[in-house]
């Protein structure tokens, strides 16, 4: 029987993928929409016995982060996996299906003043999708990101089998914790079914408080506000273009919001603002097609900003606009589309060379097409032949979104060296 | 001592001085059990390395000869992850105790793994800063152990676990490399894996941690029930209110009267229960709370309040609650220690069910627990001089962990699997996931030597296809090659 016959033999929805199926600028043949955890494993048992490569997919917001797939016959869609499987308001704990959007997720625990306490920077991202990304966003500061609420995890592996770490108390050190593992494994170690968080109470009241800058050298004291004893959930910094303004943004919450809200305004300048919602840019990526993520020690991230201004003007004045967590110093760089790859290199080495001495690190999520093919993606990563060890265990045949991670094989230059 | 190891010795001594290996029989009998006493296993050789080098010069050796190895901290864990073997090496890493670093600018410290968590936090204070995780024997135990057991704490509602503090680790991987493992790097989190992995993925040999800023105002805060219902319905209450305390902590009668003899915490007299909840953060946020909390209480049936504000009055509310595990030896010959968890709505059904198994089985059952998170730890008394008293504590204790199954819960909430539980892995997973979770192990330790025998019930070898077992490994079988 041919790969496409078993896959419809299955009992599982398949259809013929189209060119809005790309990853990445990879078309596959087929894209499965399974509507269970069985279905998941039913699909893979026939990707494993055809040799199909197998990218997942859940809300398709980031299926173009990270290196082509070296390539790509099947795409395991989660859409169809769509329940809130459990939601125990009592012990702050829901169970979901992997292709449960953000949106669906948190209307459906605000009905009991419940949150998950994760900003997902993407409209539309399913669980899953947030997960295999691990993408957070401002409230990091405050809840951690996703490895930190996500106390339990199904997964189904490149042969099918389907595995559960963790479960669903929030206290747990039972066994290896997979869903560590799979938090940030951009599909390349199975697919991710079913996930458990702990949640936390949606607070009282919140409030903004925004200062806009003219310049870097007038920020305020982003340590000393992060060090306050007024707590902020999240502290924010939104810089469109290196030589202009700058803004800060905090996010108090809680039952003495307002309080402290008046008394941050004071650390953070004259130009300070306070308001009930936050401003346009907050919890948003500055772009989407040519996207970096700088990471630095937070005493650094003043530091790497200006890097950042030092880095573009070596590149010949390229345009950046940089937005992210300034206090815990995860920063996000947005370059122009249109950035020509020899700039986007210069840009992308310089700011490497400069936040080394900080220990930094910088991922170039996405790239049009030529600079991708010529720029570095993850940079040094101590523990790469560790991943590449893990990745063989979980993946022997390199099925699962082959290339699309550090810790894949390595690169062929390097065969027999 | 077989030719093998006692060669092995003799290169430990040439890479570390004579000092720092132990073969004297005597003394290496101080090392052969941790916290949990009665798993006793002597170890063949201890080394006590003083850098990470020596440490991978160690493991190296025990790779290249296929000895099987265990780290040991400070050796306070409760369900014998350091427990030795008998054929292998115990590394310990007391002597690897500098604090590096502590970086207020980028709120983090740098320390050697035989530092003791409360040192961080000691060496932090003078700053305003904490390390937050405290296990209550957070004055001796080490931060390398913590990282191996992913402690928790009172505090751990609030705050999380190391696995939520820990940003960087420098660990020996059991083929006796030096890697760097950081919340920064790019790629799978393999930091968030090791934290926890009880010794069985490597050694670390560095750690940085998080300083969290210590909070502006802490409020504790005592109540007396006259049963435990009425405290659980408070805790419930608590929560339902959209209120997380840094912990919320519940003694019963048993217990409280076992700290009453053993530290005279001078609790509440005719208490049935005693629930202790700490607030803190900033200073409004925390006097709005605990205006929420005394009510919550008083209307739950509290029937008297205790509110301390300052350190030497919150000591004294804490004071039974930390010594409750040992107190619990002035009132019985001898006890079990056990850790389960339940989902926090499905504690007075578990609480109930654990009355009646000590009933069934006439054994004392005291309950000191988080109730916050539904982290049980019920004290199985018995008297080890009657017969058959102490196989029916086993009982108790064992079937407390089904109950806790059943309940949906963990059969560990922070003491670990160890070689203690290892048998209760099949019941809280399939093989399927146990298998799973095997392959990291295999990524990391293939040979299987690091602190064999732990966590898992006989897995298979690295390599090994699943599918049905058929008895003996051939390789077992022939002698060349051993199951961990």
């Amino acid at each position: 029987m041919s790969a496409g016959d078993a896959l419809a033999a299955g009992g599982v929805t398949i259809r013929e993928a189209g060119p809005d199926d790309e990853v990445a600028g990879i078309v596959p043949r087929w894209v499965a929409l399974p509507e269970s955890t069985d279905e998941v494993a039913a699909v893979m048992r026939v990707a494993a016995e055809h040799d199909l490569a197998v990218v997942p997919v859940g809300g398709g917001t980031k299926l173009h982060w990270g290196p082509a797939p070296e390539r790509c016959d099947l795409l395991v869609d989660t859409r169809c996996l769509n329940q809130v499987l459990e939601h125990v308001a009592g012990d702050l704990v829901v169970r979901v299906q992997a292709g449960v959007t953000g949106e669906a997720l948190a209307e459906a625990l605000a009905g009991a003043g419940q949150q998950l306490a994760l900003d997902i920077p993407v409209e539309g991202a399913t669980i899953g999708g947030t997960l295999a990304a691990a993408t957070a966003g401002p409230r990091r500061l405050r809840y951690g990101t996703a490895r930190d609420l996500l106390i339990g995890i199904t997964v189904v592996l490149a042969d099918g089998t389907i595995a559960r770490s963790g479960g669903k108390v929030v206290k747990n050190v039972a066994g290896y914790d997979l869903g560590k593992l799979f938090t940030g494994s951009q599909g390349t170690l199975g697919v991710i079914a079913e996930a458990t968080f702990r949640l936390h109470p949606l607070p009282a009241s919140r409030a903004w408080i925004t200062a806009t800058v003219p310049d870097l050298r007038d920020l305020p004291a982003i340590a000393a506000i992060a060090g306050s004893q007024l707590e902020p959930s999240a502290l924010e910094i939104d810089w469109p273009g290196v030589h202009g303004p700058a803004t800060v943004a905090a996010l108090v919450e809680g039952v003495a919001a307002e309080e402290r809200a008046k008394a941050a305004g004071e650390l953070m300048g004259p130009s300070a603002l306070i308001a009930p919602d936050p401003p346009v840019w907050w919890g948003r990526l500055p772009g989407e097609e040519f996207l970096l993520e700088l990471r630095v020690p937070p005493g650094a991230a003043v530091r790497a900003l200006a890097a950042i201004a030092r880095a573009a003007e070596e590149a010949g004045d390229v345009p950046v606009q940089v937005r992210g967590a300034v206090a815990s110093a995860v920063l996000h760089l947005a370059l122009p589309p249109d950035t020509t790859a020899s700039a986007a290199e210069i840009f992308v080495t310089a700011l490497r060379s400069r936040v080394a001495q900080d220990g930094g690190r910088l991922v170039v999520w996405t790239a049009p097409s030529e600079a991708a093919s010529r720029l570095d993606r993850w940079g040094p990563a101590g523990a790469a032949t560790l991943m590449r060890r893990v990745k063989e265990r979980f993946d022997p045949e390199g099925r699962m979104s082959p290339g699309r991670l550090i810790g894949g094989p390595p690169p062929a230059a390097s065969h027999g060296a | 001592m077989t030719p093998a190891l006692a060669e092995l010795s003799g290169h430990f001594a040439s890479i570390l001085g004579p000092a720092a290996v132990i073969t004297d029989p005597v003394r290496l009998r101080t090392y052969e059990c941790d916290g949990l006493t009665y798993h006793r296993a002597t170890p063949a050789i201890v080394v006590l390395p003083e850098t990470a080098e020596q440490v991978a010069a160690v493991v190296r050796a025990c790779d290249e000869t296929g000895t099987p190895f265990v780290a040991r901290g400070s050796g306070t864990g409760l369900s014998g992850g350091a427990l030795p073997r008998t054929d292998g090496v115990l590394i310990v890493t007391s002597r690897m105790r500098r604090i590096l670093s502590i970086d207020i600018d980028n709120r983090r410290a740098v320390v050697e793994p035989g530092v003791t968590n409360l040192a961080i936090t000691e060496a932090a204070r003078p700053y305003g800063y904490y390390y937050a995780p405290d296990p209550s024997s957070q004055q001796v135990c080490s931060i390398g152990g913590n990282v191996a057991e992913n402690s928790g704490g009172a505090h751990c509602l609030k705050y999380g676990f190391t696995v939520n503090h820990v940003l960087a680790i420098e660990l020996v991987t059991p083929d006796g490399e030096i890697v760097e493992l950081d919340a920064m790097d790019p790629g799978y989190d393999l930091l968030g894996v090791f934290i926890g992995s009880e010794g069985t993925l490597g050694i670390a040999t560095k750690i940085t941690v998080r300083l969290s800023r210590a909070p502006e105002v802490v409020t504790t805060l005592l109540a007396a029930f006259t049963d435990v219902e009425s405290g659980g319905q408070a805790v419930s209450a608590i929560i339902g209110a959209g209120i997380v305390p840094a912990a919320i902590e519940m003694m019963d009668a048993l217990a409280i009267e076992a700290a009453e003899a053993a530290v005279r915490c001078d609790y509440p007299p005719g208490a049935g229960a005693v629930l202790i909840v700490e607030l803190d953060g900033p200073g409004a946020e925390v006097a709005h709370q605990f205006a929420q909390v005394d009510r919550i209480c008083r209307e739950s049936g509290a029937f008297e309040l205790r509110v301390a504000d300052d350190p030497a009055e919150r000591a004294a509310i804490w004071k039974g609650r930390r010594s409750a595990f040992a107190a619990v030896g002035r009132i019985s010959p001898a006890y079990l220690v056990q850790d389960g968890v339940v989902p926090r709505t499905a504690l007075p059904r578990v609480l109930a069910g654990i009355e009646e198994l000590s009933a069934r089985y006439g054994i004392r059952v005291a309950n000191v627990f988080h109730a916050g998170d539904g982290n049980l730890h019920p004290l199985v008394l018995f008297d080890d001089g009657e017969e058959g008293a102490g196989e029916r504590a086993e009982l108790v204790s064992s079937e407390i962990l089904d109950l806790c199954i059943s309940h949906g819960g963990s059969i560990t909430g922070e003491h670990g699997v160890g070689v203690d539980k290892s048998r209760y892995m099949p019941k809280m997973f399939t093989s399927e996931d146990l298998d799973t979770m095997q392959l990291v192990r295999c990524a990391f330790d293939p040979k299987g030597l690091s602190n064999p025998g732990k966590i898992f019930p006989t897995p298979r070898l690295c390599g090994e296809a699943p599918g049905v077992r058929k008895g003996v490994h051939p390789l077992v079988a022939s002698g060349e090659a051993e199951l961990f």
